[in-house]
C-alpha cells in the first residue's frame, strides 16, 4: 500500500476506507464516488440481490475508463455477469462489449489486441473478463496462451467460487469444504475436497506477466489502484477479485461486503500483487478475525461447525495461516 | 421499427436494462434516516453535539459557534466546568475512548471570544418578561427570551451577574475574563440587568413593572448546617461562603489545618481553593467511601494531586475546642454504618460542604408557589402553580449541575415563549438513539483520543492560574474528526459506491443522497455498509 500511505498521514475520521470522504482532497476519493463514474454496468440488470460481481465489475471497469480517458473494449466469457446484464434485447453495459462463448475470452480479448494493432490503434486498451468457471476451468487454456504471447489484454476474473449461474456447481475456485451442487456435505469429506482446486493469481504469476494482483469488493481504494496500475502496463495483466455471491454461498444479500472483507482479514482472501514473477507488495491484514467469523455467516460452510467435521475448521484455520505466512499479511 | 435495416435474424431494437425496473423485486425498502447521537440526548442543554463536530472537522469553526449557540450561550464556559455526560454516553467509549467533546466546545467557545462574534435578539415581539436571579439558567432563559425577541429584565441580588458560575466556580476552572466576556455578551443582546436588587414580593414587582411572565431562577443559596456535640472553639463556616468571600477577594478565613466535610463538587472546589490560599494541610473528611463521592472522578483526582488528603468512610461526630472527634464507618447495605471506633483531629477551621436549599424567603409573599422536597414545585413544562411564573434551575427539580441549568433555562423560556402566545409548550418528538450495534465501526480510522495539557500540580498550589490547556486548532479539528456522526449521514459516499443496482444518486455536497426506488432490489447493504447507522430498512407495504 505505499502508494495510498501519503493519504493517511494525516487523520481524516474514515480515511480511506470509506467510498468517499468529504474530508479527503478530492484527488484522494474513488471514481465511485464521483458523479462523473462511467457506470459501465447500469440499473436494470438482473444480478441477485446483493450480487458482488455485478459490483465489482462495475468497480473495475470504471477505474479502466478513467485511466484510458474511457477508452476500452471489453469481451466479456458466457457466465452470470452476461448473462444477467444482456438479455435480448436489452443490455446494462455502457462500455463497447462483446459476448464470446464459455472457454473464449482471453482469445477474443487478444483477437480484439491484435485487431488494434493491426489497424494502428494504440489509444483503445481491451479488457477480457469472466467468472472463476469460464476463466480457471474452461478458459484457462485460452488464458494460459494469453500470458505466453504477452497479448496487451487485461485480464479481468470475478471470483465467486462456483458456477452460479447454472445452479452452483463446483469450479477449480471453490474453496475447500464449500457446499456446491456436485460437492455435497454427505460422507466423510464433506463439500469441496481438500488438496483440490488451483489458486489462478499464482499461476499467472508464474507465466512472469507484467501484472497481477488480487482485489476485493470491500477495498475500493485498493481495488482502483490495482486496475489503474494494470492499465499502465502493456502486456498480458491479471486482476482477480473476490465477489460474494448470496445465492451461491448461502449468505444475506446485505452481508456481500462484510463477507468480502471477512475473507481478507481472517486471511482466507490474500490481497498481493506482483510483477514478472515476483509478489511486489500485499495489503496487511487490518484487524486479523477467526475464519469462523467469515465461515458462520454462509451456508455454505455449515457443515464445519458440526462436531464430527471440527477437523475441516482446523484445515481451513491452517489455510488461512498459509496465506497470511506466504503473503506476509500481518 | 424498420425491418429493412436490421441484421439477419436480429428483429428488436437494442435496448437498454433501464427498461427493467428491477424495484419491483424489492420487499424490504432502505431509507435515510437522522437518528439521535447519544451524545445528544445525553446533554442536558440539548446540544446538537454531532452537529457542531462535523462544522469543526471541517474548520467551519464560526458555523460550529452557531450551532453551539443555539442550544448554549456558553461554550466557552461549559467547555470548561460542564460535567460532560456527552462523553459518558459517547459510542466510541465502545470503541477506544470517547470524543473529547468537553475540550472541542472550549475550542470552539474561545474562537468565538477571540472574533468576538456576537449574538442578535429577535424583532421585538412586546412582550416583557423578568427573570430573578441571574445565574445560568437565568442568563439562559434571558439569551433565548431575547432571541424570540421578548424584552427581558433580571433582578440579580449580588454585585455581578453569573450566579453559582461566578460565586460557586473557582477561577482555576473558569477564569474570569472567560466568564465575563460570555455574560456581556447575553447582556449585550438588549438585556435590563438590575445589580444589587433582591426581589421580596414576586407578585408587586410583576405588577409594577407590568411583566407579561415571571421566571424564577433563584438557585439553591442556602446552607445546610449541621450540630455537634460539644463546644467548638474553631471557626465553622459554609463552602458557599468561602467560595463567596474568595470571588470578592475577602479573607476567607482558610488558614492552618483546613478540615472539609462532605464528598461532593463543593467541598473539592473549597478544598482546592485552601490549597492556593496557602493552608498549611487541607483534609477531605466524607462519608462515603471513594467511589461513592457525590464529586466528580477528575475533581477528586486533581485535588488529590495538589495535596488533599481524603478521609472517607468517617463521620463528625463531636468538636472540643479545635479537637474534631471523627468515627470510622464501614460500608452498610445502603448507605455507612458506624463502627463506634472513634478518632481525635485538630483543625484550625472547619468548612461544611453538605449540601444547599432553596432561600423560601423570597417566595414569602406568593402563598401561591409551593415548595415541595425543598425546590419549587412546577410542572413539565417548568410553570409553578401560579400561571405565568415558572421556575428553574437549582430552585426547581433538577440535577442541580450549571449545564442542567442552562438546559433548564432553555427549556423555560420555551415554556414562556409558548405562555405569551396563549399556546403549551411541546417538545418535538425525539428520534430514535443509535445504538452501537446500529454502526460498522470498521470504516473508522483508528485515532486515540487527544490529551489536554494540564498545569503540573506543584504550579497550581501557589495560584488560580487555570488547571486545564487548550487545545490547538490542529487538535481540536482531529479530536471532531475522532466523531462517528452516530445517526447522521456524514456524505462518504459509501452507499452511493457500494450499491450494486448503482440505484443511489448523488445529490451533491451538503446535499446528500436519494434512492433510486425503480431500481433498488432492497439487498440492504447500504443499510450494513453504512458506518454512522443513517440507513433504515422497512418492509414494502404490499
Amino acid at each position: 500500500m505505499s502508494d495510498s500511505n501519503s493519504q493517511t498521514v494525516k487523520f481524516y475520521q474514515t480515511g480511506t476506507f470509506t467510498v468517499g470522504n468529504r474530508l479527503l482532497d478530492e484527488s484522494l476519493r474513488t471514481v465511485q464516488a464521483t458523479t462523473e463514474r462511467s457506470n459501465s454496468i447500469d440499473s436494470g440488470h438482473r444480478a441477485c440481490q446483493g450480487c458482488g460481481q455485478a459490483l465489482g465489475a462495475r468497480y473495475a471497469l470504471d477505474a479502466a475508463m478513467r485511466a484510458t480517458d474511457n477508452n476500452i473494449i471489453a469481451a466479456n466469457a458466457t457466465g452470470c455477469l452476461e448473462v444477467f446484464t444482456t438479455p435480448y434485447p436489452e443490455t446494462a453495459w455502457s462500455i463497447p462489449w462483446l459476448h464470446s462463448v464459455f472457454g473464449n475470452a482471453a482469445a477474443v480479448g487478444s483477437g480484439m489486441a491484435a485487431a488494434l494493432k493491426a489497424r494502428g490503434d494504440t489509444t483503445t486498451r481491451v479488457i477480457a473478463q469472466g467468472g472463476d468457471g469460464g476463466t480457471t476451468d474452461i478458459g484457462f487454456g485460452c488464458l494460459s496462451g494469453m500470458f505466453d504471447r504477452n497479448d496487451d489484454v487485461l485480464y479481468i476474473c470475478y471470483d465467486n467460487g462456483g458456477y452460479m449461474n447454472t445452479g452452483v456447481q463446483r469450479s477449480s475456485a471453490t474453496p475447500p469444504a464449500a457446499r456446491t451442487a456436485t460437492t455435497m456435505p454427505l460422507g466423510d469429506n464433506p463439500g469441496s475436497s481438500f488438496d483440490t482446486g488451483k489458486f489462478l493469481p499464482a499461476i499467472a504469476l508464474a507465466h512472469e506477466i507484467p501484472y497481477v494482483a488480487t482485489a476485493s469488493v470491500h477495498d475500493l481504494h485498493d481495488l482502483e489502484r490495482k486496475v489503474e496500475k494494470a492499465m499502465s502496463f502493456h502486456g498480458a495483466r491479471y486482476i482477480q477479485i473476490n465477489v460474494p455471491c448470496p445465492l451461491g454461498w448461502g449468505s444475506e444479500p446485505a452481508h456481500t461486503i462484510r463477507l468480502a472483507r471477512l475473507a481478507v482479514e481472517s486471511g482466507l482472501w490474500p490481497l498481493f500483487e506482483g510483477e514478472r514473477g515476483e509478489v511486489t507488495d500485499s495489503t496487511k491484514i487490518r484487524y486479523q478475525v477467526p475464519v469462523e467469523d467469515y465461515l458462520k455467516l454462509q451456508k455454505r460452510f455449515a457443515h464445519v461447525f458440526k462436531p464430527e467435521n471440527l477437523d475441516q475448521l482446523e484445515a481451513i484455520r491452517a489455510l488461512a495461516l498459509k496465506n497470511i505466512r506466504r503473503y506476509h499479511l500481518v | 421499427m424498420n425491418q429493412q435495416n436490421k441484421p439477419f435474424a436480429i428483429t428488436l431494437d437494442v435496448g437498454s436494462s433501464h427498461l427493467n425496473k428491477t424495484g419491483s423485486w424489492r420487499s424490504m425498502r432502505p431509507e435515510y434516516v437522522d437518528r439521535l447521537p447519544p451524545c445528544n440526548k445525553a446533554c442536558p442543554s440539548g446540544e446538537d453535539i454531532q452537529g457542531w463536530l462535523s462544522l469543526t472537522e471541517e474548520k467551519k469553526y464560526h458555523q460550529a459557534w452557531q450551532l453551539i449557540t443555539r442550544d448554549n450561550p456558553f461554550p466557552a464556559v461549559m467547555g470548561r466546568v460542564c460535567y460532560h455526560s456527552c462523553e459518558g454516553a459517547c459510542n466510541r467509549g465502545q470503541l477506544d475512548l470517547p470524543v473529547g467533546i468537553n475540550s472541542v466546545e472550549r475550542f470552539i467557545g474561545d474562537q468565538g471570544l477571540i472574533n468576538n462574534w456576537q449574538f442578535s435578539a429577535g424583532t421585538d415581539t412586546g412582550k416583557k418578561v423578568m427573570i430573578i436571579g441571574s445565574g445560568p439558567a437565568g442568563l439562559a432563559a434571558a439569551y433565548h427570551l431575547r432571541r424570540l425577541g421578548h424584552a427581558v429584565t433580571m433582578f440579580e441580588a449580588a454585585v455581578k451577574p453569573g450566579g453559582m458560575m461566578r460565586y460557586g466556580i473557582p477561577k482555576y476552572r473558569l477564569p474570569r475574563e472567560k466568564l465575563n466576556a460570555e455574560i456581556d455578551r447575553v447582556l449585550d443582546m438588549g438585556v435590563d440587568i438590575r445589580l444589587n436588587q433582591r426581589v421580596d414580593d414576586i407578585e408587586q414587582t410583576r405588577r409594577e413593572g407590568g411583566f407579561d411572565a415571571v421566571l424564577i431562577a433563584i438557585g439553591a443559596q442556602h446552607s445546610r448546617h449541621l450540630e455537634f456535640a460539644g463546644e467548638p472553639s474553631i471557626p465553622i463556616i459554609d463552602a458557599l461562603t468561602v467560595l463567596r468571600d474568595t470571588e470578592l477577594e475577602k479573607h476567607n478565613r482558610l488558614v492552618g489545618r483546613v478540615v472539609v466535610y462532605g464528598g461532593g463538587n463543593s467541598a473539592m472546589d473549597v478544598a482546592r481553593t485552601a490549597i492556593r490560599m496557602g493552608a498549611r494541610d487541607v483534609t477531605v473528611v466524607a462519608r462515603q467511601e471513594q467511589q461513592h463521592l457525590t464529586a466528580h472522578r477528575f475533581e477528586i483526582k486533581e485535588a488529590v494531586e495538589e495535596g488533599t488528603r481524603l478521609m472517607t468512610l468517617h463521620s463528625i461526630t463531636a468538636i472540643n475546642g479545635n479537637e474534631l472527634t471523627l468515627e470510622k464507618l464501614k460500608p452498610g447495605d445502603s448507605h455507612p454504618v458506624a463502627t463506634g471506633e472513634t478518632e481525635t483531629f485538630s483543625a484550625d477551621v472547619l468548612v461544611l460542604a453538605v449540601g444547599q436549599d432553596v432561600d423560601e424567603s423570597v417566595l414569602e409573599n406568593s402563598p401561591d408557589l409551593a415548595v415541595e422536597n425543598g425546590v419549587i414545585a412546577v410542572d413539565e413544562r417548568l410553570q409553578t402553580k401560579s400561571p405565568g411564573i415558572f421556575a428553574a434551575g437549582d430552585a426547581a427539580p433538577s440535577q442541580r449541575n450549571v449545564t442542567s441549568a442552562l438546559g433548564q433555562g432553555k427549556k423555560a423560556a420555551r415554556a414562556i415563549h409558548a405562555f405569551l402566545n396563549g399556546s403549551l409548550y411541546q417538545p418535538a418528538p425525539q428520534h430514535e438513539v443509535v445504538e452501537f450495534n446500529m454502526l460498522e465501526p470498521w470504516y473508522y480510522a483508528d485515532a486515540p483520543r487527544t490529551a489536554q495539557p494540564h498545569l503540573e500540580a506543584v504550579r497550581r498550589k501557589n495560584g488560580f492560574a487555570e488547571v486545564v490547556g487548550d487545545l490547538d486548532s490542529e487538535h481540536a479539528t482531529y479530536e471532531s474528526r475522532r466523531c462517528m456522526s452516530c445517526g447522521n449521514c456524514f456524505e462518504c459516499d459509501n452507499c452511493y459506491g457500494i450499491c450494486p443496482d448503482n440505484a443511489i444518486k448523488k445529490l451533491g455536497p451538503g446535499k446528500g443522497f436519494e434512492f433510486k426506488y425503480d431500481y433498488c432490489k432492497g439487498c440492504g447493504m447500504c443499510e450494513a455498509e453504512c458506518p454512522c447507522g443513517a440507513i433504515r430498512m422497512v418492509a414494502e407495504e404490499i
